[in-house]
């Protein structure tokens, strides 16, 4: 099999999975907790996202009355693919026996599948706010969906692979030297973030007003554990992202190869990693305020314009 | 004595003419052309594509049928590329054939003898376009599927839009029938016109380009490219649906083979800026027809839009190998050759799906718009079901087919910073970067044509009485929908097969220039560099997706209540209030604003009928079309002065040209 499949290599592989599944909520308790702190509260605590998927767990799933099976499989389907993508991502070690089953452009691929499936069942109840959610939902991922493309390309060209463990591999051995292009591709690929996750300045995850609303007015109709699924998919997201990020920009700390003296060294790099990558996304969060929804084009046109920029200027100045 | 494939190709072309000849000897028996004549050609076609998968991997046969003129028999061949494109024929148009079977209805347009000659025609007409070994058959066989697919898009011609739709299709085949004329023209160099004299001609490097134009003018008009695309929404929609389908599926890929023909068989060398001339237009291509049908009404328009999106991707796939050609980089054009190639079968396949899926929800609603449709996923899952794969195929959703094409795609081109000119290396990434835009662009259309159709609540009460599809359309669907599963799961047996297609245009394929394949995982380079398991991917989907499904029921439990939507406050919701495919196209409108040419109709305060009109047209038809439209009126309005319409004056035109031939014969 390619890149040599080894029983240590794929019990790390499902230990990651399996960590990452579990602990993904606790980034997002983190960036809440930030954020209650920056605006001087005291806050639910790191914990609340893990209360509040056991009280939706424990609850009925009240369903609409013309939603069709598509619309009870697909969070399912949602926190599947999320799961496929945290198995794709290097987190604590580049030894992933899974990875040559997907590559940058699959892992785009299948957080597109997840946006469709979601709002085709956004669209299945029929009523004005799940269509309005879908589409403005796939307005911003026919604009992020490129950006994140091309950012991941010009890592892909750095690195003359498009296989994520690959490219961390060789990012992480280069010297200290700074990649212009790469530079440009962060700022890029930050925006991106920042729009697939559903946040300020794009998105408020907080905000109980319909008309106002991405993310939140796709799920608006599902309740019980549909939505604990779809809420758990949506911070496995944000991990995700998170450790695209840290592994092509400050890939530091993870491991290479499969020893387990490494691994446990980058549990610690990641989560501190983490800790800061969460307290500067509440700190975004905290002094932007949210933009009109006509002005989120103008925002992902400009982080698409970035990530053309920082390919260009790696076909200019780096080769 | 064992049957050649050539043999047996040109039989089912034979058996296809013999269903038509007994189509139009019957012309009112609905029955028996319906169950008989239909399920036949679909026989006939299951075969011509076995034949051909047989023939892909044999080495090149031809033959000289004393058919044609006196001097001029036709001379047919098949070798690698002529049996990939029929084996597309043929399969896609089993499937398509059997749903026909089961679709005819009484009193719909023609009589189903005479549209079952010409849909038979049609076919054979395709697979001897495909078999023609000189330009003489090419450009009869060529014609032959014109006119035939022109009598079948003006099926009910009763309607007069169906009619003028017919008329511009007719128009612009011809336009582009004259450039290939005129191609093959160039070529033939003053020998005779059988390809195999063809291929021995030297040109100088200037005809070659013109040669090169004149292919990608005629060819180009056919497959629907940027200007000359005007008569693909209008001839697609016009047409029943299983004619749409074919034609989006199989007939826009002659035109691809006539181009791969031409550039890699006929014309020896390739010179690099016809690559880049083709990926711009291309690009173009793409992205135009992405954006128009993100903001049409009516479902087959969407889809006829959506098909010249495809024709883009197909066109820069063909631009990219081309300009590898050129620079004899051979491995990486055999990368960009079979993304395109594998990308002309996957759209076949999920275009003709779909169509077929709107032909069903056209019968049993009665309605083509956007608007006056929904919920339909209640009344017709089998329909919906095989639809939802078409639509996630064609959005490049993995692990489906239409991911594999755009993933070999985006492959070749982080290969071009190795090409040698750097200002190449610069238009690349921009390239890529528009290709990405298209894809994505493409998920969003699906969404909204899927939504739209068969999600949320009908919205018109006669939509309650909608039927699901018969047996013999289910059959054909699924036929589709499996096509498009399986060369999603299985790329790297389909790349096999492909590149028994490269292998003798460029001399290597992208198995010699790989080294080494394995047969789960889609590695066309090399393993460290790139691999895609779309086997893993899958089986990790249901993997992950069932565990959480046990892990939920194991640790809490399965109750569902029913309840109305949430309605905010506001008890009178309806169906009207879902978003209208207007609606769901408006930030597209608004974002990709300079594409569209509309124009608003807006009502002032004082109306006491306020009317709100937008209309969204193309460019292309204002800027382009009409001017020469009216500059050919201008000029046969200058040439009316001759009609006098009094005999003396004619008498006297002849009398003249009597004595100026004289003079010149002395």
């Amino acid at each position: 099999m390619l890149g040599g499949f080894s029983w240590a290599g794929a019990s790390a592989q499902l230990t990651e999975i399996v960590l990452a599944v579990l602990l993904a909520p606790l980034l997002l308790g983190w960036v809440n907790q930030c954020r209650a702190w920056l605006q001087n509260k005291s806050g639910p605590g790191v914990l609340r996202p893990y209360l509040m998927l056991r009280k939706l767990m424990e609850k009925d799933a009240v369903v609409a009355h013309g939603a069709s099976p598509l619309f009870r499989v697909a969070p399912y389907i949602v926190f599947g693919c999320m799961v496929l993508a945290v198995a794709v991502v290097p987190t604590l070690g580049t030894d992933l026996p899974y990875a040559p089953a997907a590559d940058a452009i699959a892992l785009v691929g299948i957080l597109a599948l997840a946006r469709v499936f979601i709002s085709l069942a956004a669209m299945d109840i029929g009523t004005a706010f799940g269509t309005l959610g879908a589409r403005r939902e796939m307005m911003i991922g026919f604009l992020a969906e490129p950006a994140l493309l091309i950012v991941l390309f010009t890592a892909s060209l750095i690195s003359q692979s498009t296989s994520l463990a690959t490219t961390v591999e060789t990012l992480s051995q280069r010297e200290l030297a700074i990649y212009p292009s790469l530079a440009f591709a962060g700022v890029a690929f930050t925006m991106v973030s920042l729009a697939e996750n559903a946040r300020i300045p794009v998105d408020n995850p907080a905000t109980h007003l319909e008309l106002t609303m991405i993310h939140e007015a796709m799920v608006l109709e599902y309740s019980g554990r549909h939505l604990a699924l779809i809420e758990w998919a949506a911070s496995l997201k944000l991990f995700v992202y998170s450790c695209v990020g840290i592994a092509l920009f400050f890939p530091f700390g993870i491991a290479q190869g499969g020893d387990a003296a490494g691994l446990l060294l980058a549990l610690p790099a990641l989560a501190l990693k983490l800790a800061i990558g969460g307290f500067l996304l509440a700190l975004i969060e905290t002094v932007s305020a949210k933009m009109r929804i006509f002005r989120a084009p103008e925002f992902l046109g400009t982080a698409f314009m970035l990530a053309v920029l920082a390919l260009l200027l790696h076909a200019l100045l780096e080769t | 004595m064992s049957v050649t494939p050539l043999a047996a190709a040109l039989a089912a072309a034979a058996a296809w003419l013999a269903i038509a000849a007994l189509g139009v000897c019957a012309p009112h028996a609905l029955r028996f052309v319906a169950r008989v004549l239909y399920p036949l050609g679909a026989l006939v076609a299951l075969a011509l594509a076995a034949i051909a998968l047989v023939a892909i991997t044999q080495p090149p046969d031809e033959t000289v049928l004393p058919l044609g003129l006196p001097d001029l028999p036709f001379h047919f061949r098949i070798d690698a590329l002529s049996a990939f494109f029929l084996f597309i024929l043929g399969a896609v148009s089993a499937g398509v054939s059997v749903f026909a079977a089961g679709y005819l209805r009484p009193g719909e347009g023609a009589q189903p003898g005479v549209q079952c000659m010409w849909y038979h025609l049609f076919l054979a007409s395709m697979a001897l376009v495909l078999l023609a070994n000189d330009a003489y058959a090419f450009m009869v066989t060529w014609e032959t599927m014109a006119v035939s697919s022109f009598f079948l898009v003006t099926s009910d011609h009763r309607i007069a839009e169906i009619r003028r739709a017919g008329y511009l299709y007719l128009l612009i085949a011809h336009v582009g029938a004259i450039a290939i004329l005129m191609c093959f023209g160039v070529l033939h160099g003053f020998g005779d016109y059988t390809f195999a004299t063809i291929r021995q001609v030297e040109l100088t490097p200037f005809w070659a380009t013109v040669a090169f134009l004149l292919a990608l003018l005629g060819f180009g008009a056919k497959a629907g490219i940027v200007p000359l695309h005007v008569w693909l929404p209008e001839a697609h929609p016009a047409a029943p649906s299983p004619v749409s389908a074919l034609m989006s599926a199989v007939m826009l890929k002659t035109a691809v083979y006539g181009m791969l023909r031409v550039t890699f068989d006929l014309l020896h060398t390739q010179v690099w800026w016809w690559g880049v001339v083709a990926l711009a237009i291309g690009l173009v291509t793409a992205l135009f027809g992405v954006v128009f049908s993100a903001v049409q009404s009516d479902m087959k328009r969407l889809l006829a839009w959506s098909s010249i999106e495809n024709v883009g991707f197909i066109m820069v796939g063909f631009g990219l190998g081309v300009t590898f050609a050129a620079y004899r980089m051979y491995g990486l054009a055999a990368l960009a050759l079979t993304a395109m190639l594998y990308h002309c079968l996957n759209h076949a396949y999920f275009k003709s799906l779909l169509f077929l899926a709107t032909g069903a929800v056209l019968h049993a609603t009665k309605e083509r718009g956007l608007g006056k449709l929904g919920g339909l996923i209640h009344r017709m899952p089998w329909v919906a079901w095989l639809a939802l794969v078409g639509a996630l195929a064609i959005a490049g959703m993995p692990p489906l087919n239409g991911f594999v094409s755009e993933w070999l795609l985006l492959q070749a081109f982080l290969f071009s910073p190795q090409l040698p000119a750097s200002y190449l290396n610069m238009l690349v990434p921009v390239a890529a970067a528009a290709v990405a835009l298209a894809a994505a662009l493409s998920a969003y259309v699906m969404v909204k044509f899927y939504g739209v159709v068969f999600l949320g609540q009908p919205r018109e009460e006669k939509l309650a009485h909608a039927h699901d599809a018969g047996l013999l359309e289910r059959i054909g669907l699924v036929w589709l929908a499996a096509g498009c599963v399986a060369f999603g799961v299985l790329p790297v047996q389909v790349i096999a097969l492909i590149d028994y297609v490269t292998g003798p245009m460029l001399g290597t394929n992208l198995s010699q220039a790989t080294g080494a394949t394995h047969w789960l995982f889609l590695a066309p380079i090399n393993p460290d560099r790139a691999s895609y398991s779309p086997v893993l991917v899958l089986m990790g989907l249901i993997v992950f997706t069932a565990l959480a499904w046990l892990a939920v029921r194991r640790f809490y439990h399965g109750r569902v209540r029913r309840a109305p939507p949430w309605d905010c406050g506001y008890p009178l919701l309806n169906a009207r209030m879902q978003d209208t495919a207007e609606g769901f196209g408006q930030p597209v409108r608004q974002v990709f604003e300079p594409f569209f040419r509309m124009e608003r109709e807006l009502p002032t305060p004082f109306d006491a009928a306020p009317r709100y009109r937008v209309t969204v047209e193309d460019h292309v038809w204002h800027w382009g079309y009409l001017p020469v439209a009216r500059l050919v009126d201008r000029l046969t309005a200058l040439v009316t002065f001759l009609q006098r319409g009094r005999i003396s004056v004619y008498l006297l035109y002849s009398f003249g040209t009597l004595l100026v031939l004289l003079f010149l014969v002395r």
